[in-house]
């Protein structure tokens, strides 16, 4: 209770509250009594302590309620610019992180769309028409060509612009081949295995079919006797067949089995076979062992391996009849009745049908 | 460090009354302080990977070492308030970005700097003196936090608590108030001794 009494007449003492007489007495207790004084001492310390904080403290609070107050008025504002410069310092590194996730996202969900959408239905069926080098013809090569075709049956001196495979259906010079190798050539060339050029005129095509029937127009053409003949009716499944192309300048044999009886989608006017095929086998024809035509190579998928389609043999009749009807063209196309071949081994078949078999050239 | 040599004394009569004021805690002065200085060390901050908080906090520190600067009565600066302001900030925002161990290889300075190592010593110090008497009052816990506080820093008379608090007389909250004022005594030495050793 006494100390109560201290610690008040200390601060008192301290504030200068003290009447005079007291402090006279307070002063003299302090210099008689050690503890006293150790008490004021240690007071003083503290109050001064405690003032210090009690100071900062308002003064704190003040500056945080002058910052708001200011910042309300205006008088004091963030730059906006300067905080997206600030804001991009502090993050570019996480910013390029997210960047860097952001794109790899991107090309997995553009990827994961090319992957699982359907593709184009054109891009997805190759023509098998070669595409030879790159000719486009400059306007002296496509005079000189047409000069050439004028006066005789020489070879032109450029290269096709496409290459594809036709086969003779009438010993007169009648060829079939695809649509797509003819249909966009100003002039067409036949070239058999001897090398021998002969200029042709188109009088049939079909896009559908993919079929066109061509003519043989020059005149030092000789007829012949046809080896084979064109299947009417279809050809069961598993069938095996072969066919006769030019892939390449040399005649390609290939071998293989009749797949579907409908081709790219369920098309009716096509097969789907097994052979391999490459640019070139275009319009080449499809045997079966007997030797006779069932159809006409046409394309392969792109998206599948050893998917090819044929056109089918019954398209060409169908072609015949067309040409019959259109009374512009006065043609008379006979097919051959029967096969030669039936029945030989392979390799006597290949032989004497192969010079029947012409490498058609578009220009 | 860029230094340059006390070059002027603070003789502007305006900075000297800015001061003065700043010392009696007085609204205005403190207002016209941070309103000169404020946008000055916030695209200091910006401009050295600090985002605007940062910058309030760094700024308000430096206010703080200059209002206890001249409580002290020491109206010397021997330079201009902005010049000391920048240059504590500065600092302050230095060692900051060192405690985060965020690497600026360049702090750009804009303004003229002054040695202020000394200042900050001094601003430690109280600083950790603050920090004692603020853990203190917390561990000391109510209502005797709020009975000292209103007695000592609010300056209540005792009559004036006792009427708040609801102590019955004057007496009876003095008596309260010194078992407080003992306990927050014992809670306040104990770790400044300890400290100071």
């Amino acid at each position: 209770m006494q100390e109560v009494n201290m610690i008040d007449a200390i601060e008192r003492y301290m504030r200068g509250e003290m009447l005079p007489e007291e402090r006279v007495f307070f002063e003299h207790l302090r210099k008689s009594n050690p503890q006293v004084d150790q008490m004021v001492v240690e007071h003083t310390i503290f109050l001064n302590q405690m003032n210090k904080f009690g100071e900062r403290k308002n003064f704190k609070s003040e500056l945080l309620h002058i910052h708001n107050q200011l910042f309300e008025k205006g008088e004091i504002k963030e730059p906006s610019q300067t905080k997206v410069v600030a804001l991009w310092r502090k993050y570019k590194r996480v910013i390029a992180v997210a960047a860097c996730i952001a794109g790899i996202t991107a090309l997995g969900i553009s990827g994961l769309i090319a992957y699982f959408s359907p593709k184009a239905n054109v891009s997805e069926i190759a023509l098998l028409k070669t595409e030879i080098k790159k000719v486009k013809g400059s306007l002296i090569d496509q005079a000189a060509a047409i000069n050439n075709f004028k006066s005789s049956s020489t070879p032109p001196s450029s290269q096709g612009k496409f290459g594809g495979t036709g086969f003779l259906i009438d010993g007169n010079g009648y060829i079939a081949t695809s649509a797509h190798v003819v249909s966009k050539a100003d002039s067409v060339y036949v070239e058999n295995i001897k090398g021998e050029y002969f200029k042709t005129s188109t009088i049939y095509t079909n896009d559908t079919t993919d079929v066109a029937i061509i003519k043989i127009i020059d005149s030092h053409f000789v007829y012949r006797i046809l080896p084979y003949n064109i299947r009417k009716s279809s050809t069961e499944l598993g069938e095996e067949i072969f066919t006769l192309g030019f892939p390449r300048s040399e005649i390609v044999y290939g071998k293989g089995y009749l797949s579907a009886h409908t081709g790219y989608n369920g098309d009716t006017t096509s097969y789907q076979i097994a052979i391999s095929a490459n640019p070139g086998n275009s319009g080449g024809p499809i045997f079966n062992p007997s030797g006779e035509v069932i159809g006409i190579l046409s394309g392969k998928q792109t998206t599948a391996e050893g998917v090819v389609f044929s056109s089918k043999s019954m398209n060409i009749y169908k072609a015949l009849e067309d040409i019959r009807r259109d009374t512009s063209l006065d043609v008379s196309i006979r097919l051959p009745a029967s096969s030669s071949v039936k029945g030989l081994e392979r390799v006597d078949q290949v032989r004497k049908i192969e010079d029947c078999i012409f490498i058609v050239k578009s220009y | 460090l860029v230094l340059t040599k006390a070059s002027t004394v603070t003789t502007d009569p305006k900075e000297q009354e800015l001061l003065r004021g700043l010392a009696l805690s007085s609204r205005p002065a403190i207002e016209t302080i941070y309103k000169d200085n404020y946008t000055m060390v916030q695209s200091f901050i910006l401009n050295n990977s600090g985002s605007t908080d940062d910058a309030k906090d760094v700024f308000q520190e430096a206010m703080v070492v200059l209002y206890e600067k001249v409580k002290s009565g020491s109206f010397e600066l021997n330079c201009l308030i902005k010049t000391y302001i920048y240059s504590v900030c500065r600092r302050l925002w230095l060692k900051r970005l060192h405690q985060l161990q965020r690497i600026t290889p360049e702090i750009q300075n804009t303004e003229e700097v002054m040695a202020v190592e000394e200042e900050l010593e001094m601003h430690e110090q109280r600083n950790n003196d603050f920090l004692l008497m603020e853990k203190a009052m917390q561990n000391l816990g109510e209502p005797c936090k709020s009975l000292l506080e209103a007695y000592y820093l609010d300056k209540k008379s005792m009559v004036e608590i006792a009427r708040s608090f609801g102590y019955t007389n004057a007496d009876n909250a003095k008596n309260q108030k010194y078992k407080c004022l003992m306990r927050l005594k014992k809670l306040f030495f104990d770790q400044y001794k300890n400290n100071s050793v």
